[in-house]
């Protein structure tokens, strides 16, 4: 048949050709240790500056609204390696951050820009979560913390935001699932995470399919678990909810 | 303006607007409260009388109006109006307490951050107030595990414990199960014989009648009718109040 001239050379044992993973297995723990990193690190630096953002939309001031759903819209609106390769090249063409490794694989002049960008973009999506976890506590929390003579901010601080991240907390570990594997991108500027680490395999050992193969079943047994274990707890919290 | 010590709030010419001005909520109204007294609002849903109780400590924004709190007017930009709240107390229909606290930490968390009381004294009017309403084996427990009698009366001593000058009252036994009602207008029966002034939007006529010093019926943003007890149920004179106590009493 003409087509299977199109498949010359590939088998189905070319997929499970796992023979490199004995000499380069260590590449793929350093790479998912890389990614993990990455996902993790961005994730809690994007909280604060999210908090900030959701706050600012929520605000009656059109102008601090407006700089805050202009962040928002621009991060959320444009392709994650297009944010990456402007701030890599852009922000960090003019910091020059010393060549140090630690942990034995992590190159900090590359892991820092990485995980700058990944916060930005993550601090986006977040506030959204953050706003929507806000604007979930009743009214009434906020009229009776008033009522009592609080200001706007205390309220928000002492009554309000408690009762949000209490909510928001199973959507930010899915977030930190989505940077798993979001953070892939990172290779295309050198970062040696978890895809990386595969295209290393690949180009080395002339393996061309079966490393790509071993990054998604780590991918999957990294984040699958998450995710069911994230929809657990939701079930649970919702479950104490009751008022 | 406003300067009769006896009056503790005086309500002048209010207005409120919904959609500019397609809807009228409140529609140039004015009354007043005294100290010591009961007044109780009464009135068709959608009359908006929880919108007049509401406006009291700028929960909702006048369109236009004043109103005099002490002789100071609320309504004035330049007024620092959290300062002003902490002297009127509110209680919700929906109780509003706070979730994630206990019912003690609900009642002195108010007193504590305004620095009013240190942490000590808060606890221990606090558990005088709990004494008071019988609820001191709650003061460890969630608002969760409460039932909504006792909400309300936890809710209505977290106002207390800010050691008002006036309590509003907005619907508090309306979203109660029948047999709760008695025991937060038992609360509030009290809280009228110590001498404290009340507003409070209600449906309850029986409590209206008993306990109120003087009883408003509002319909269509107007205050339609005010008089004593006795005028509004046994010789009511406008109609729209005529039609009303026909269907409620």
């Amino acid at each position: 048949m003409w087509f299977s001239e199109l498949f010359k050379g590939m088998s189905p044992a070319s997929f499970f050709n796992f023979s490199f993973l004995p000499k380069y297995g260590n590449f793929f723990l350093q790479g998912l240790g890389y990614t993990l990193l990455l996902a993790i690190v961005s994730v809690l630096l994007a909280v604060l500056p999210a908090l900030m953002l959701a706050i600012m939309r929520l605000s009656k001031n059109k102008v601090v609204k407006g700089i805050a759903g202009a962040y928002i819209a621009a991060f959320r609106s444009t392709p994650l390696l297009v944010q990456l390769s402007i701030i890599y090249f852009g922000l960090f063409g003019a910091i020059t951050i010393p060549r140090i490794t630690i942990l034995g694989f992590l190159d900090i002049s590359r892991f820092i820009p990485g995980v700058v960008a990944l916060a930005l973009n993550s601090s986006a999506y977040v506030a959204e979560i953050f706003r929507a976890g806000i604007l979930a506590v009743d009214i009434g929390q906020t009229e009776a913390a008033r009522s009592l003579g609080l200001n706007g901010f205390q309220s928000m601080r002492l009554i309000v935001l408690p009762q949000a991240i209490k909510n928001v907390l199973p959507a930010l570990a899915n977030e930190i699932v989505t940077m798993v594997k979001e953070s892939s991108i990172c290779m295309t500027l050198g970062m040696s995470e978890l895809m990386f680490a595969a295209k290393n395999v690949a180009t080395t050992t002339y393996i061309s399919i079966a490393p790509y193969v071993v990054a998604a079943i780590i991918y999957f047994c990294i984040n699958y678990p998450a995710s069911k274990a994230i929809e657990a707890i939701e079930r649970r919290m919702r479950r104490g909810d009751k008022h | 303006m406003a300067t009769n010590t006896d009056v503790l709030i005086r309500v002048e010419d209010l207005l409120k607007e919904y959609n500019d001005g397609a809807v009228k909520a409140l529609n140039h109204c004015n009354m007043e409260v005294k100290r010591g007294e009961v007044v109780a609002i009464i009135g068709p849903s959608g009359s908006g009388k929880s919108t007049m109780l509401r406006s009291l400590n700028l929960l909702e924004t006048p369109t236009s109006g004043h109103i005099y709190f002490d002789g100071v007017d609320l309504n004035d930009k330049a007024v620092d109006i959290n300062r002003h709240r902490q002297k009127m107390g509110m209680v919700f229909q929906h109780f509003n307490l706070f979730p994630h606290l206990t019912v003690k930490k609900n009642i002195t968390l108010a007193p504590v951050q305004l620095k009013l009381k240190t942490q000590a004294e808060a606890d221990k009017k606090a558990e005088e107030l709990l004494e008071r309403v019988g609820l001191s084996d709650k003061a460890k427990e969630y608002p969760s595990m409460l039932s909504g009698g006792q909400k309300q009366r936890i809710a209505i001593i977290r106002a207390l414990a800010m050691e008002p000058e006036v309590m509003l009252f907005d619907e508090p036994t309306s979203a109660l199960d029948p047999e709760m009602v008695g025991e937060v207008l038992d609360v509030m029966k009290e809280l009228a014989r110590a001498g404290m002034t009340m507003v409070v939007v209600t449906h309850e006529m029986g409590f209206a009648r008993e306990v109120g010093d003087r009883v408003l019926f509002m319909a269509d943003g107007n205050i339609l009718e005010e008089g004593t007890p006795a005028e509004i149920f046994d010789h009511p004179k406008n109609p729209r109040l005529i039609d009303f106590l026909g269907k409620v009493l």
